[in-house]
C-alpha cells in the first residue's frame, strides 16, 4: 500500500524546502520497494546489531500478537484504535515520508492506528498513559501511533513499554499551532525485548514540544526521535535518559530539522553504562536549513561509565545551511567517576559506594526534573536506584 | 581529646619523570585544643601535607606516621579518616552536579555520626550554620559548589566544619581569594569551632592576614617539604616583615 492522501501531499508541498543532500537523512519514500534491507554498512545503521533485531529491520512479519495495550482517557482527550480509511489518512500525518524500510513497511502494512486526539483549546490536566505490555519476544509486530495535539491545547502523553516483545513502531506527533505537548516514552522492557521505533513530530507555529526518551530495559532498544517545524517560533526540547546493563544495546538518535525560521531545539541526553558489553549510542543530528534564519539549537550528550567493559558512542552532527542563526552548539562527554568528586564526598565521611550513588543520582537529577511529570519523576528516581543496586551498590548492605 | 601527631612524614607524587618527593620528613604535634599555623611559600608542600593527612589517592606515603589520639590514620580510607574525626577544608572545593547542599550535609552528618540526625534539630542547626556564615537559606537547595562564588565555596566549607564537628580541622588556604568581609566571616566560624572543647586546628596559609583574626598557638615555617622553623605568633610577625627569603636561602644552601 502506498499512501498518497491529499493531506499528506499538501503537508509536504506546503513549505517547499531546498533539497539537502546528506547521508545523515536519506530522502523519504512511502514505497517499501525504495528501501533496501539494511546491511549494517549504512551510516544510519552502522551501530545497530541487526542480527539481534529478529528481522524487524528487514521482512519479519508485522502482524504478530505480542503486546497488550491499555490506556486511560482523562477528560478532554480521546484515545482509541482506528482502522480503514481513517487509519490510512493518518499515515504520514506528521508531514514525513519514511526513510527506512521498517517505517515504510509499518505505514504500508499495519492496518490499525492507535490515535490520541487532544482537541483544540483543551487542557488535559492528567497525563494520558498508554501501557504497552509485551507478551512474547519470539513474535514480531509493528505499530502505528498518532498523537495529535490541537491548536492551543496542552497535554502530556506517556507511552509505557514493559514485558517481552519484538516491536517496530512509528509514532507520529502533530503539535498544532500554539499547542504545548509533552510525549514521554519509557522503555522499561524485560531483558529479551527488541524495540525499534521512530518518533516523528511536526511542531506548529509558536508551539512547544517536549519529548522524553527513557530507556532502561530490553535487549536492543533503538529510537529515532525526529522533529520538523511547521512554522516560525516552534520549540522542541528533546530529553533522554538511559541506563544500559551488561549485554544491552541502547541507541538513541535525534534529528532536529530546522525547517522554519526562529525555531528552537534543545536536546539533553544522559546515560549510564554498567556491565560487560553494555553499549549505548547517541547520534544527535541537527540540520539548519537555508530558510531557518534566527534559530537556536543546542544539543548535549553525557555518559557515565560505571564499570569496565562498556562502550558509549556519542556523535553530534550539526549541518548549517544559513549563517543567520541566533545560536548553535553541542557538547558530548563520556567519563568515568570523577576521582576529585569522590574524594570530596569521602573526605566528609561518606563511604565510596555511597559517594558513587550520590554522584549518579546527581548526574540524572536535573534531567529527571526536566521531564516535568511528578509521577514519572518518582518512578525514575526509583529506577535509577534499582539500576545502581545491580553494580555500584552491590557490596552495600 | 584530640591529639594529632605527625612523625617524619615522607610523601611522593607520581610525575612523568617518576615519583617526586614532596614531603621530606614532617614532624608536628597538635595537642588538645591547639591551633597551629603552617606558613610557607608556594610549592613548599603545604597543601600536600593537608591532602596527605586526608588521604588523597594522588599522594603516596613513603615513610613516617600520622596518628589521631593514638589511632594510625594512614591505614584508614579517606571516609574512615573523616569518621575518625579529621576534617579538611579544601582550597578548591569540588562541584558535585545534581546533589543539593542539604542532601550532601545530611548524608555526611549521617555517615559521621553513624545515624541520621534528628530532623527537627538538624534543620535548625543547618539554618543557623548557614545564617552565621551569611549564606542565604535557599543555599541548601543549590547543587554542591556548582556556580558558587569563591567566597561562597569557602563559607560552605566552614559551615560543614561547624556542622560535622570533627576533632581536628585542617584548613588548606581557606583565606585565599577572600575579600576582607568574607575573611572575617570565615574566621569567626573557625573561632566558634575553636571555642568548643578540645578542638585542634591546622591552619595552612600563604599570608599572615588571616592570623589577625585567628590567633594561633604555634606558627611553623614550611619550606621545601618540611618544617624549617617553629615558634609562637611572633614568628608570623617576623614573616610579615621579612618574608620567606631567609628560609629559602637556607634551604637552597643545604
Amino acid at each position: 500500500m502506498t499512501v498518497t492522501t491529499d493531506s499528506v501531499r499538501s503537508a509536504l508541498e506546503q513549505a517547499p524546502l531546498d533539497k539537502v543532500e546528506s547521508h545523515l537523512h536519506p530522502a523519504g519514500s512511502y514505497d517499501v520497494a525504495d528501501h533496501l534491507v539494511p546491511t549494517g554498512r549504512e551510516e544510519i545503521w552502522r551501530f545497530t546489531p541487526l542480527k539481534r533485531l529478529k528481522g524487524l529491520h528487514a521482512d519479519a512479519p508485522l502482524d504478530g500478537r505480542n503486546t497488550r495495550a491499555t490506556w486511560n482517557a482523562p477528560e478532554g482527550a480521546k484515545v482509541g484504535v482506528v482502522t480503514g480509511d481513517e487509519a490510512t489518512s493518518l499515515r504520514g500525518v506528521s508531514g514525513w515520508a519514511p526513510n527506512t524500510r521498517f517505517t515504510a513497511r509499518i505505514l504500508a502494512e499495519v492496518p490499525a492506528t492507535l490515535l490520541v486526539d487532544v482537541p483544540a483549546d483543551t487542557e488535559v490536566s492528567e497525563p494520558i498513559v498508554i501501557d504497552v505490555d509485551g507478551t512474547d519476544a519470539d513474535v514480531t509486530s509493528g505499530a502505528h501511533v498518532v498523537l495529535r495535539f490541537g491548536t492551543h491545547s496542552k497535554a502530556v502523553v506517556v507511552l509505557n513499554h514493559t514485558g517481552s516483545a519484538a516491536v517496530a513502531a512509528v509514532v507520529e506527533v502533530v503539535v498544532a499551532d500554539g499547542a504545548d505537548a509533552s510525549v514521554v516514552s519509557i522503555q522499561d522492557w524485560a531483558d529479551d525485548a527488541v524495540h525499534l521505533s521512530h518518533h516523528q513530530a511536526r511542531v506548529g507555529r509558536d508551539a512547544s514540544y517536549k519529548h522524553a526518551a527513557i530507556s532502561f530495559g530490553g535487549d536492543v532498544v533503538r529510537m529515532d526521535a525526529n522533529v520538523t517545524y511547521d512554522g516560525p517560533g516552534g520549540s522542541a526540547e528533546l530529553l533522554g535518559l538511559y541506563f544500559a546493563d551488561a549485554g544491552q544495546h541502547i541507541e538513541h538518535r535525534i534529528f532536529a530539522d530546522h525547517t522554519a525560521p526562529r525555531t528552537k531545539s534543545h536536546a539533553v541526553y544522559k546515560g549510564a553504562l554498567q556491565g560487560e558489553k553494555a553499549h549505548t549510542v547517541w547520534v544527535g543530528n541537527v540540520l539548519i536549513r537555508k530558510v531557518a534564519e534566527g534559530i537556536e539549537t543546542y544539543e548535549e550528550n553525557r555518559n557515565l561509565v560505571l564499570t569496565d567493559g562498556c562502550q558509549a558512542d556519542s556523535i553530534p552532527n550539526l549541518e548549517i545551511e544559513t549563517g543567520e542563526i541566533e545560536g548553535a552548539g553541542h557538547a558530548s562527554a563520556t567519563a568515568r567517576f570523577d576521582d576529585e568528586q569522590l574524594f570530596y564526598l569521602q573526605a566528609r565521611g561518606i563511604s565510596e559506594k555511597e559517594a558513587q550513588r550520590l554522584v549518579v543520582h546527581g548526574f540524572f537529577n536535573d534531567l529527571i526534573r526536566k521531564v516535568g511529570v511528578p509521577s514519572i519523576e518518582e518512578r525514575l528516581l526509583a529506577t535509577v536506584e534499582a539500576e545502581l543496586a545491580k553494580n555500584v551498590l552491590k557490596e552495600l548492605s | 581529646m584530640s591529639k594529632l601527631v605527625i612523625t617524619d612524614l615522607h610523601v611522593t607524587v607520581d610525575t612523568e619523570d617518576g615519583p617526586k618527593e614532596i614531603l621530606k620528613g614532617v614532624t608536628l604535634t597538635i595537642n588538645d585544643g591547639e591551633t597551629h599555623a603552617i606558613m610557607g611559600p608556594n610549592g613548599s608542600g603545604k597543601s600536600t601535607l593537608a591532602y596527605s593527612i586526608a588521604g588523597h589517592p594522588k599522594y603516596t606515603i613513603t615513610g613516617g606516621s600520622v596518628t589521631l589520639d593514638g589511632q594510625d590514620v594512614l591505614s584508614l580510607s579517606v571516609d574512615e579518616r573523616a569518621r575518625a574525626g579529621l576534617f579538611l577544608a579544601m582550597q578548591y572545593p569540588v562541584e558535585v552536579p545534581g546533589v543539593s547542599v542539604s542532601n550532601f550535609l545530611r548524608t555526611a552528618k549521617t555517615a559521621i555520626d553513624g545515624e541520621a540526625p534528628k530532623l527537627r534539630t538538624w534543620v535548625k542547626d543547618v539554618n543557623a550554620a548557614l545564617e552565621q556564615l551569611n549564606l542565604d537559606p535557599t543555599f541548601g537547595t543549590r547543587n554542591v559548589n556548582e556556580g558558587f562564588s569563591g567566597g561562597e565555596k569557602k563559607r560552605h566549607e566552614i559551615a560543614q566544619l561547624e556542622l560535622l564537628d570533627p576533632k581536628v580541622a585542617v584548613l588548606d588556604e581557606t583565606d585565599s581569594g577572600l575579600d576582607i568581609d568574607a575573611l572575617k566571616i570565615v574566621s569567626e566560624g573557625v573561632n566558634r569551632f575553636r571555642a568548643r572543647e578540645g578542638k585542634g586546628v591546622l591552619l595552612i596559609t600563604h599570608y599572615t592576614r588571616i592570623l589577625r583574626y585567628i590567633e594561633p598557638d604555634h606558627v611553623h615555617v614550611f619550606v621545601d617539604g618540611k618544617v624549617a622553623a617553629s615558634g609562637g605568633k611572633e614568628l608570623a610577625d617576623e614573616l610579615e616583615a621579612n618574608g620567606y627569603d631567609k628560609y629559602l636561602s637556607k634551604a637552597a644552601s643545604v
